[in-house]
Order: structure tokens, then C-alpha cells, then sequence
């Protein structure tokens, strides 16, 4: 169908040949293309081209738009259910002002960038947020505040002075000319006041053409007169409708009898006055550049023959005053159609019609959940039982989640996605570049605080390999252990022990020493964790508990076999000390450990291509133990055999 | 990173730097004939790339981190781990199962043969071991796995063949994971799908209880497996309620790849036409297509010296956008007056959002 073909959008990439395939590969919220030739050989192309999609996101301009709706948007979401939605009407109605604040705030700020290479792009963005506010407002005056008859034409009113503020323009011109009632513009100000129902403001300027006619004194009093007799309803005065509609009916009738009268006839622009007034349609749209719009013509309509139109009877209204206000040439344009829908109360052709019109999700998506909440959709069940509202604001989110700091602002909007929020959070949190340490934490902050367990462990790993990959040992260990993996974590641990090995240092000793129960997490990380406390309490010349601990690394088994000639070679000054440290049976015990060790590097399955000298180094050190472990076995059984005296 | 690969016997790898300019950072001859392929593997297990090639074997990349100015002047290193040999034809396409598996790799060839390999030790990427060799009975060019790591069914993976005689069958198998065999069974075949089948592409779960899979063939085509509910004490291979979703022919001519986007709402294929076309479905589930990128057919320019050209995403956006609004607006400003015409025809839609 029609809408769907417009709905199309086209592409062309610049330096790909006919004839040739386009490769492509996805990226995150972009698609890159290059020239190819599936299934074939030949050369490929030097280009690659990144194609975008939404140019939205990267305006840092909208950027204020995105995030002071998403505050409303989450403000909006944690409005107690429980109230009955009498009370909660006025609280919409100003959320609603909220949002459209916002844009025009946005649209204020567009307006003022300069720049000429922005120009075309800035001004089609104002132009779609003008279109935005528009369709807003129309919505809320129409299914928010519900106005009923009466109060509807007065909001319709203002809805068209909002958006015709060229009047003030030109008014202001006239104003501060040398003689106002002499400008070119003059009676068009007077005219477009008048279409908008803005009498006080007609009848002062009306008196500026009365002093310097004083010869038709008369008649400008006149319409003065029944400019100013024109009854508008009071919502909130003791008058009843149908008593406003009998006095208003009086006052046609007057301002009908003055036309029939010729009262206005010595002046031309008095009697168009006139008929205007009576809203004779005629007039109205010979005046068609003033009013601008067929919803201008339309509300300006309704002032003069019908203010008390009620919901129900608008469609009629607005069908007919556009089809008079377009040529027969013209089809009406996508704006045209959706205010149309509005008109006609058809909440969903509303919001069909913008998706496929605008260009981003923000709109629809907000102003639907808006509509929501004021249970104004009935939702339709989709597939797998989502409505209407998750679906675009899922889809809106999926769309700021591409950028690299509005990301955040999209997870609350998941979170209000009951249905299918969370498996969307999930799968593209996961996707979110870890370019920095801090961004990883803060992804995973997100996550922990939602029970997202695998995707914690996920990034943690993610991380640590990272780290690992580029030795940067502390780093990798920490994130393991956050990632509670344990085969990682003894993996790295090794790496710290051999590291030691061969500089004799360690390094991250802040991570190490201040392990906690962390240490619990894998045998050998357990181990480092001691074995660094060893070193410590050696340090801090605790020789004894140091002596102890030593020990009990080899004989409770923490100490993988490998690393025993190490911790040995470790006990080497402790044995050599003046004072004994180790007693008799911790010297038994060393004793024993040495033996194991060496009669396990004496069978045949023992490294065979160790060099000459490795294998003398390693000889001596033994020899060097056995000694130190004699003496200090001798030293000790002395002193554990002497008594005090 | 993004990848691309030449098929000539090359791979290339492109980073993204800080300033955001894409610079190819590894070059390499990958084959010794067509790389058809090039995969990443997750994150999780470093910077992992296989390949496939003509030369009827697979190979596993790691990055290796070399000094640091080799990063600074945007270098790095890559280091072939294993080649895998098993095959004796082609191979025509490599894919890594979904992670929750492990790092398990899986090929398959024009031979019809889909092997699956595990590297028991993450660590240790030279060392896979054979775990499955499934035969297909047709050739094949594409696999696929099922992403979905829900507990509610086993693994699955579907393969694609390329075999163009219509009376062979259904191009489309589809292969789950037997917990009592502890085999790989073929449990449905796609009948309708008789043409040469060149990719195929499971999309992302997102909680829904069934399977959604796009194949390249003659045409595009969307399918939906919905499993169906197995009595209690079924042992048995699932089965499924297959429906196809959307067809469309537009490209005119073969299609050669279809890929999901990370969120699977979207699907792009690339076909003989030159043209990659975008597809999306509505939330009444209805499939549309929403975009067209096409190469404007001018030859190209720049000497081979500089790399790349990012022709930066101008958004969908078309040329005469603006054509809606008078000249008389720009220059002076309008306070919040609405344009005469603030909406031209749609040719304005970035995204259309076809909702």
C-alpha cells in the first residue's frame, strides 16, 4: 500500500560498482558496507562504509531532550496506581505540559545555533519538533484534559495562538511604525486577531484607525461595540452552557442584522470584519494566507458559528474545513492526516501515522506510555502478549542504547518494560563497549542491582582477560574474583608466582594483601594470599610466626609441590638466624618435606633436558638445606634440652 | 573491532581508534586459498578469530598484545593457534557456538560433513578436540547456531545447503543436542526451502517461546519454529510447528547473507542486486522492508595508499529532505510558527519507524 512505499528509505553508497556484491556487517546501532564478491576471487575494495542510522542521538542539543524526558518519563512511571483517575487527570495534564515544555526549550536552543554548515539539518529539526509540539498539544487538549464542549473550543483556541505566534511579528512592526494605522499590514493584524478570537487586542488596534477617521467615528464605534459583546464561555463561572449558547445566539443575530443593514458598507474592511464574525466561510477563506493552516481555518470556524462544539462533532468539522482550505490538487500531508486522526479520536492512527512519518522513536514512544497511563489505549495483544507502549518504548530504548553515554538513561526505560524490559537489558547490555575501567563498573553496577548474575560474570570475565592479556596481573585478579571464577583466578595466581620466581618482588601487593575472605575463592589464590602474609610477618621480623606459617604452607598441602624448593630456599634465613626459630620438630618436619621433594626430582620422569648447570644449582641448594637443616636441628635440641636455671 | 575479509588468501582486521577514524591493524594471508569466512569469538575468551577457507581448512587467530608502541602506531599481532585439517573439500563456513557451551568451534564443507570442536582449556587455544562429525547428506554453506542460552530446550544449529537440485530435498536442516545419545540429531527439515540455500541466521531469543530463522536463498525468507509441547515422559527429539513469516523477493536475484542486528529487530540481506536491504517487522509482527543501501555505481577513487574511506553515515536521510520549506523562512527567524508544509513526503524517515 501507498503508506508503505513512502515509508522507504534509500540509501546510496558512493564508490560501489555495479556488479559487484555488497558485503555488510553489523555494528552497534551502525552497519558497515564494502564492496565484495561473494562465492568468487578478485580483489576486494579498500573502502569500508559506516552507515548510520539515527542522527538523533549524536545532537547535542537534543541531547537535553532525551535526558530531561527520560526524568518526567521515570516520574511518570511512579505515580501510585491506587488513585482513581479523577484525581490523577491534572497531574497528566502538567506532566504532559512538561514533555511539550521540554521541546519547545529544545526547539529555542536549535533556533539559536548558528553555524551555516548546520543550517539545512538544524532547521529540519525544529521543523519536525514544531510538527512534535503541534500534534502534542492537539492530544492533550483533546484525550488528556478531555475538554469537554465549551471548554474545547477555548483550548483549541489557544492551541492555534501557540503555534500562529507570526501575528505578534507583524503586530509588533505595525505597532512601532510611525503610523501604525497606516501600515501595509495593518488591517492583516487587525483580520488575524480577530481569527483568533483575540477581541481586546482587535478593538485597541481598531481604535488607533478610529482617531484618525473621525469621520466614521460611527461605524468604528460599532464594531468596537459588538466586538466587545462577543460572549465567551466561562468553565469555570456559574453560567451554563446552554445559557452561554442563547446569549452567544443573541449576539450573532445582532452582528447579523448590522450586515443586513449595511451598517458597514462605507468600509470595506469593517464589513469583512463583519462577516468574519459571523463566520461565513466565504470570507473566512478568502483569507487563507492569514489563517495559514486548515486547522486555523477550522478552530476560527468554530469560534464564529459553533463555540459550543462538543468532542464528538469535531471530526465532522475538521474533514470538511480541510478539504474547503486544500486546493483539490494537494493531497494532504502526513501532518495534515495525523492532526486529522486527532480530531477524530483515533488514538491509534495517531500514533501509526507519526511512526511512520517522524523520524525517531522519542515521540511516539513517550506520548504513547503517557496515553498509557491515562489508560486511553486498549492494547492490543501482540504475539508474545506485549502491548503497544512496550513496543516502542522498547524500541526507543534499543536505539538510545547505541550511544556511548545516553545508554544509561535507556536502562530505566527497560526497567518500565515489564514484559520483555529485561531480556532486552540483558542482551544489549552485554554489548555495551567496555572501553574503560570506570564504564565496566558502571555497566556492572547496573547489573548487580538487577540480579543479572550472568551478565555480571560475563563482563567480569571479559575484563579479566583483558587485564591478563595485557599483564596487567592485579587487574585481571581482581576482576576474576569479582566474576567468582575460580579456575581464572588460579590461573593468575600462578602467573603471580611465577612472576615472583623470576624477579624476586611481587607486584599489586595492595590487592594481595588486602584479599579478604576473596582468598577463599581457588586453592592456589589461597595460597598466594599466605604466601605473601609470609613474607609480610618476615618483614615485620616475626620471624616465629613467619617459621610457623612457612611450615604449614608445605605440610597442609597449600603449597603446590612446585613451589616447595621456593618456600625451602624462602626458610634459608630463617635457619641461619643467631637465634633458633624453627624448633626440633618443625625442623623434622622441614626435613621430611626436603627429602619428599628431592626423591620426587630424582625419578626419571623428572625434567631431562635441564641443563648441566641448572642441575649443579639446584644440587648445591639441596646440599645448602640439608646443612642449614642439620645445625639448626642440633641449636635446637640443645635449647629444648636445657633447663632454666 | 570490526573484520573484513578480502577473499583472496587474506584477512584484515579494523579498530576503531580514540578519534573514532577506522584503521586496518592487521593484515594477513590467512589461506592458502578463498577465506570464505571470518568469526569472532566472545570477548570472554580474548580476541579470537576463525576462518574457513577453499583450502579445505579452518583456522584459530588469537591477538597477541606486542609492544606498546605497536598499539600506539596501530599495529597488532596475530597468531595462527590450530588449523583444523579434518575436512576434505572446502570449508564453507565457521561459526563459535553460543558461549554458554564453552569455546566450542563448528565448520562445515561442500563434502556435506558439520564438524563441531572443543578446546577443553580456554587457555590453551592450540589444543581442540573433535567432538561431533555430522553428516548432512547434502553439501553445505552456511550454519547457524541458535543463540538462546534458556534451559527450556537443548542446543541447536541449523545447517544450510547449497545444493541446487530441487529433488533433494529440503535445503534446511536443523540439528539438536540429545541429552540420552549425547549426539547431535537432525530433527526437522525445512521441505519448503528446495533451492540452493547460501546463509542462514538465527535471531536472538528475547524471551520468546519460539525460534526465529532467516535464510538467503533465492529469495528472503523469515521462518518460525515454534517448539511444541512434548508429552511427560517423551524422551524423544523435539518437534516443531514450522511456519515461514515473510518472503520477499525484492532483490531480484540470488541472496547471498542475512544478519540480525544486536537487538534482532532488524534484518539485513546482500544480494546479486548489489543492494543490502533492511527488514523489520512491525509490532502486529508484520514484515516490511525499511531501507535500501545501494552502490551508486561510480568507480573508485583515492589510491590504494589510503586505506579506507568512512563515508560517515549521513543518516538514511535522502538528498531533497528539505524541499518542503520555502526559502523565505531561512534567514529570518520565526518564533514557533508552524511551516506552511512542516512535513514533506516521508522521504524525511530516517528510521521509518514502521511500527
Amino acid at each position: 500500500d501507498l503508506k508503505s512505499v513512502l515509508s522507504l528509505s534509500i540509501q546510496n553508497i558512493p564508490a560501489l560498482r555495479r556488479g559487484k556484491h555488497m558485503g555488510f556487517a553489523w555494528g552497534q546501532g551502525n552497519i558497515f558496507v564494502y564492496e565484495t564478491l561473494f562465492k568468487a576471487t578478485g580483489s576486494g575494495s579498500p573502502f569500508i562504509h559506516e552507515v548510520r542510522k539515527d542522527e538523533d542521538i549524536y545532537s547535542p542539543i537534543l541531547r537535553k531532550l532525551f535526558n530531561e524526558s527520560h526524568h518526567i518519563f521515570v516520574g511518570l512511571q511512579t505515580i501510585r496506581e491506587d488513585l482513581p483517575s479523577k484525581n490523577k487527570k491534572p497531574q497528566f495534564v502538567s506532566i504532559s505540559k512538561n514533555y511539550r515544555s521540554v521541546i519547545r526549550a529544545c526547539m529555542e536552543e536549535l533556533q539559536q545555533v548558528a553555524g551555516y554548515p548546520l543550517i539545512r539539518s538544524v532547521l529540519l529539526q525544529v521543523s519536525i519538533l514544531l510538527a512534535i509540539e503541534l500534534i502534542w498539544n492537539l492530544c492533550e487538549v483533546l484525550f488528556i484534559d478531555a475538554a469537554p464542549a465549551g471548554s474545547l473550543l477555548l483550548h483549541l483556541l489557544d492551541w492555534v495562538r501557540l503555534h500562529k505566534a507570526d501575528v505578534d511579528e507583524k503586530a509588533r512592526d505595525v505597532l512601532q511604525s510611525d503610523s501604525p494605522a497606516e501600515h501595509r499590514d495593518y488591517w492583516d493584524v487587525v483580520v488575524s486577531y480577530v481569527l483568533q478570537g483575540r477581541l481586546d487586542e482587535a478593538r485597541q488596534m481598531l481604535g488607533k484607525k478610529a482617531t484618525l477617521t473621525p469621520a466614521a467615528n460611527n461605524i468604528f464605534k460599532m464594531m468596537d461595540n459588538l466586538l466587545s459583546k462577543m460572549p465567551f464561555y466561562n468553565p469555570g463561572g456559574t453560567q451554563t452552557l446552554t445559557e452561554f449558547d442563547v446569549k452567544w445566539r443573541h449576539w450573532h443575530e445582532e452582528v447579523d442584522r448590522c450586515l443586513q443593514d449595511n451598517s458597514f458598507a462605507s468600509n470595506q474592511h469593517l464589513e469583512v470584519l463583519c462577516k468574519i464574525l459571523l463566520g461565513d466561510e466565504d470570507t473566512l477563506l478568502e483569507h487563507k494566507d492569514l489563517l495559514g493552516t486548515w486547522y486555523h481555518f477550522l478552530v476560527s470556524r468554530l469560534l464564529f458559528c459553533h463555540p459550543t462544539v462538543k468532542p464528538t462533532e469535531l471530526h465532522y468539522y475538521a474533514q470538511s474545513c480541510m478539504t474547503m482550505f486544500l486546493d483539490s490538487r494537494s493531497a494532504p500531508e502526513p501532518l495534515d492526516s495525523i492532526l486529522l486522526a486527532a480530531f477524530e479520536f483515533d488514538i491509534h492512527q495517531v500514533i501509526k501515522d507519526c511512526s511512520i512519518a517522524l523520524n525517531n522513536w522519542w515521540f511516539v514512544a513517550h506520548l504513547t506510555d503517557l496515553l498509557d497511563h491515562c489508560k486511553l489505549l486498549q492494547s492490543h495483544n501482540l504475539h508474545f502478549g506485549s502491548n503497544l507502549r512496550e513496543f516502542l518504548l522498547l524500541e526507543y530504548a534499543s536505539g538510545l542504547f547505541t550511544h556511548h553515554s545516553l545508554w544509561q538513561l535507556a536502562v530505566d526505560y527497560f526497567d518500565h518494560c515489564l514484559e520483555f524490559g529485561r531480556v532486552y537489558l540483558e542482551l544489549q547490555i552485554e554489548r555495551v563497549p567496555l572501553d574503560t575501567e570506570r564504564k565496566a563498573l558502571k555497566v556492572l553496577r547496573i547489573c548487580e542491582q538487577r540480579q543479572m548474575s550472568e551478565q555480571v560474570r560475563s563482563i567480569c570475565k571479559i575484563m579479566a582477560m583483558r587485564a591478563l592479556r595485557n599483564n596487567r596481573l592485579g587487574s585481571a585478579l581482581s576482576w576474576s574474583i569479582r566474576a567468582k571464577d575460580a579456575a581464572f583466578a588460579t590461573l593468575i595466581s600462578e602467573r603471580f608466582l611465577q612472576d615472583y620466581c623470576a624477579k624476586g618482588t611481587f607486584s599489586d601487593l595492595d590487592l594481595i594483601d588486602n584479599l579478604g575472605p576473596a582468598m577463599l575463592l581457588s586453592d592456589r589464590l589461597t595460597f598466594l594470599g599466605k604466601y605473601r602474609e609470609f613474607h609480610k610477618l618476615y618483614g615485620e621480623k616475626r620471624f616465629k610466626e613467619a617459621a610457623k606459617l612457612l611450615l604449614s604452607l608445605m605440610t597442609a598441602k597449600i603449597a603446590p609441590r612446585s613451589f616447595w624448593m621456593t618456600l625451602l630456599t624462602d626458610a634459608l634465613p630463617l635457619l641461619e638466624q643467631k637465634e633458633v626459630i624453627f624448633s626440633a620438630d618443625q625442623t623434622y618436619e622441614l626435613m621430611f618435606c626436603l627429602e619428599e621433594l628431592t626423591s620426587s626430582l630424582n625419578t626419571p620422569s623428572s625434567d631431562s633436558d635441564k641443563s648441566m648447570q641448572e642441575e649443579d644449582v639446584e644440587l648445591t641448594k639441596v646440599e645448602l638445606l640439608r646443612l642449614a637443616l642439620s645445625r639448626n636441628l642440633a641449636m635446637a635440641i640443645v635449647k629444648e634440652g636445657t633447663v632454666e636455671t | 573491532m570490526c573484520h573484513i575479509q578480502s577473499s583472496v588468501c587474506f584477512s584484515e582486521v579494523w579498530d576503531k581508534s580514540e578519534s573514532g577514524e577506522w584503521l586496518c591493524t592487521a593484515s594477513w594471508k590467512t589461506h592458502s586459498g578463498s577465506v570464505w569466512r571470518v568469526t569472532w569469538a566472545h570477548p570472554e575468551f580474548g580476541q579470537v578469530l576463525a576462518s574457513c577457507s577453499f583450502d579445505r581448512t579452518a583456522a584459530v587467530w588469537e591477538e597477541i598484545v606486542g609492544e606498546s608502541n605497536d598499539k600506539q602506531r596501530g599495529l597488532s599481532h596475530w597468531i595462527k593457534r590450530t588449523t583444523l585439517v579434518d575436512s576434505r573439500t572446502s570449508v564453507t563456513d565457521v561459526k563459535f557456538a553460543p558461549k554458554h557451551m564453552g569455546l566450542m568451534l563448528t565448520t562445515c564443507s561442500a563434502d556435506g560433513v558439520v564438524r563441531i570442536y572443543e578446546a577443553p582449556d580456554v587457555m590453551n587455544l592450540s589444543q581442540w578436540s573433535l567432538q561431533h562429525e555430522i553428516s548432512c547428506k547434502l553439501s553445505c554453506s552456511c550454519i547457524s547456531w541458535n543463540p538462546s542460552s534458556s534451559r527450556a530446550h537443548p542446543s541447536m544449529f541449523a545447517v544450510g545447503s547449497d545444493d541446487s537440485n530441487v529433488a533433494s530435498g529440503g535445503k534446511v536442516q536443523i540439528y539438536e543436542y540429545n541429552e540420552n545419545t549425547r549426539k547431535y540429531g537432525k530433527v526437522e527439515t525445512l521441505m519448503t526451502v528446495t533451492d540452493a540455500v547460501h546463509d542462514i541466521a538465527f535471531a536472538p531469543n528475547l524471551g520468546r517461546s519460539f525460534h526465529v530463522l532467516a535464510i538467503a536463498t533465492k529469495d528472503v525468507r523469515i521462518f518460525k519454529l515454534a517448539p511444541m509441547r512434548k508429552e511427560s515422559s517423551s524422551t524423544g527429539p523435539s518437534k516443531f510447528e514450522v511456519q515461514i513469516v515473510a518472503q520477499f523477493d525484492n532483490h531480484n536475484s540470488q541472496v547471498w547473507r542475512v544478519s540480525w542486528n544486536i537487538t534482532s529487530t532488524l534484518l539485513a540481506s546482500s544480494g546479486d542486486d548489489g543492494c543490502v536491504r533492511l527488514w523489520k517487522a512491525n509490532y502486529m509482527d508484520n514484515w516490511k522492508c525499511t531501507g535500501i543501501l545501494r552502490g551508486d555505481g561510480s568507480p573508485l577513487s583515492a589510491s590504494s595508499g589510503q586505506p579506507i574511506s568512512t563515508t560517515v553515515g549521513s543518516s538514511l536521510l535522502s538528498q531533497n529532505a528539505l524541499n518542503g520549506i520555502s526559502a523565505g523562512r531561512i534567514g529570518r527567524r520565526a518564533p514557533f510558527a508552524p511551516p506552511l508544509r512542516p512535513l514533506t513526503s516521508s522521504k524525511i524517515d530516517q528510521t521509518p519507524a514502521y511500527y
